[in-house]
């Protein structure tokens, strides 16, 4: 395949940054979204020039690291992380525009890295149980209902991309502090701090610039775990309750 | 934090609103004796317990408040979505966002705008396009003669908006009040649709029924 690269290179968090355009050929179909990148910085690297930053960790679709905006859409077309994205899901001839998340609370490090430091102070500030640990419980001391397992196992998938984030109008971050709330609020273990939590959270997350979630559905739609979207419904739920018993 | 729950609640409160008065509204088709009587009806509401147009009055004071908390919050959420992405992306696809999602904010000017024309117009009579009068059934019916057909199509456009923002408000004010589930989305959805259709075609009925000489 011949494809025509748009990417956004930004030499650090002060330059002001543009898109430069990059022609590849050769390319296989079979080839994931990041291969591309990585042929494309070693034909870079042989011209003298700074191959382009990206994030990227597992390339299995686990770790969250690796997202950049693909055509406008969080991870590109697929419904999965960027590195599990792959060439045929292209056409030969395509024009690719590569970005990097767009939120004030995501600042671009370099290309397209940028900082996700502020998912990691809002679960700081409330995505966590505080037991006391020892040996391991019994498997069937605290029994839980089929359906709420499943569920918190559900949102327990997050891998914290910031997919949600980027693909937001607000650039709210909304979904993924709802997928923390509702796994531990579906659990026993979660209860004891279940209404500080949301609000410590939500605090964390206006705090970091974050905008507010207006229910739009557009991070649900782009999330590679499928996280749903009535999680955030779950945590308005959970932080009505907590505002009217004062909390907060 | 509860800025959104403060927009939801005023939300619900409006819309309830805007149900009774379409209902009133709709009154027109009865004649002018029973549009004015039901008026002058609000006004004795309560009454004695509460002295005269004093039901009217704490709905007014009720309202005002609602929108007032409506729009400061409408306006300090969109100030901070603004502040939240300040570098725009260059290409951005619309995955499934609906487009009554887009003109909230828009939509919500516009609305403001068009809430004052309208006491204005039809409950002062500052703005008399038709003539002033004692009697509301002959303001409305004088007000949207074909000769003022700018005025209907002013009406016509804002109701349009006012079901654009019921249609995505009713959606995202259940979500913030925490009753979306996922098995109720599809409810939910169709709810939101329904009040935005009865309230466009309730509130277009009166107006355009006079402009096309329907009722005079
Ligand atoms: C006829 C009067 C109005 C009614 C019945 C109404 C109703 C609603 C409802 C039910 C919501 C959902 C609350 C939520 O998001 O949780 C909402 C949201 C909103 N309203 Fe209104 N509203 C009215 C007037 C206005 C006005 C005058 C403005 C702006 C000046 C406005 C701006 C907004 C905005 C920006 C949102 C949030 C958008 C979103 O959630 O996506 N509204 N409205
Ligand atoms: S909710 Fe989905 S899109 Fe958002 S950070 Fe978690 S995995 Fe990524
Ligand atoms: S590199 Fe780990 S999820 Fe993509």
């Amino acid at each position: 395949m011949n494809i025509t690269l748009r990417v956004w290179r930004q030499k650090g968090r002060d330059d002001e940054g543009r898109m430069v355009t990059y022609k590849l050929t050769d390319v296989s179909p079979d080839m994931s979204f990041l291969e591309m990148l990585d042929v494309l910085n070693e034909k870079l690297t042989l011209e003298n020039e700074d191959p382009v930053a990206f994030d990227h960790d597992c390339r299995e679709g686990i770790c969250g690291a690796c997202g950049v905006v693909i055509d406008g859409e969080a991870h590109g077309p697929e419904r999965t992380t960027t590195c599990q994205l792959h060439m045929r899901s292209f056409k030969d001839g395509d024009t690719i525009t590569v970005e990097p998340w767009r939120a004030t609370a995501f600042p671009v490090v370099k290309d397209l890295v940028v900082d996700r430091g502020a998912f990691d102070r809002i679960i700081q500030a409330g995505g966590f149980i505080s037991a006391p640990t020892g040996t391991a419980p019994d498997a069937h001391a605290n029994p839980i209902p089929k359906p709420d397992a499943d569920r918190a196992f559900d949102a327990a998938t997050c891998i914290g991309c910031g997919a949600c984030v980027a693909a937001c109008p607000n650039a709210s971050s909304m979904l993924f502090t709802a997928a923390k709330v509702t796994h531990l609020g579906m659990l026993p273990q979660g209860q004891p701090e279940r209404a500080s939590r949301v609000v410590k959270m939500i605090n964390q997350q206006d705090e970091e610039d974050f905008g507010g979630c207006t229910n739009i559905g557009e991070c649900a739609a782009v999330c590679p775990k499928g996280i749903p979207l009535d999680t955030i419904s779950q945590l308005n739920r959970d932080l009505l309750g907590s505002l009217s018993k004062g909390i907060g | 934090m509860a800025l959104k729950s403060a927009m939801a609640v005023t939300g619900v409160i409006l819309v309830l609103y805007l149900i009774a008065h379409m209902y009133g509204n709709l009154k027109v088709f009865s004649g002018q004796e029973a549009f004015d009587g039901y008026a002058h009806g609000l006004r004795e509401l309560g009454y004695p317990l509460l002295p005269e147009s004093g039901f009217l009055w704490i709905a007014r004071i009720v309202l005002l408040a609602s929108v007032l908390i409506h729009i400061y919050s409408a306006v300090v959420l969109t100030l901070r979505a603004r502040k939240a992405r300040t570098d725009r992306y260059q290409v951005k696809k619309r995955v499934q966002r609906t487009y009554a999602s887009y003109t909230m904010r828009y939509g919500g000017i516009l609305i403001a705008l068009f809430v004052i024309f309208h006491i204005l117009h039809l409950t002062v009579n500052v703005i008399a396009p038709g003539g002033k009068s004692d009697s509301p059934y002959e303001r409305l019916v004088g007000g949207f003669q074909p000769e003022f057909w700018y005025v209907t199509l002013f009406y016509l456009a804002s109701v349009i908006a006012v079901g654009f923002h019921l249609r995505h408000g009713v959606w995202s004010g259940m979500a913030t009040l925490g009753f979306n589930k996922a098995s109720r989305q599809g409810k939910i959805n169709t709810v939101a649709m329904a009040i935005a259709v009865v309230v466009t075609v309730g509130f277009l009925l009166p107006p355009l029924a006079v402009t096309f000489g329907l009722v005079s």
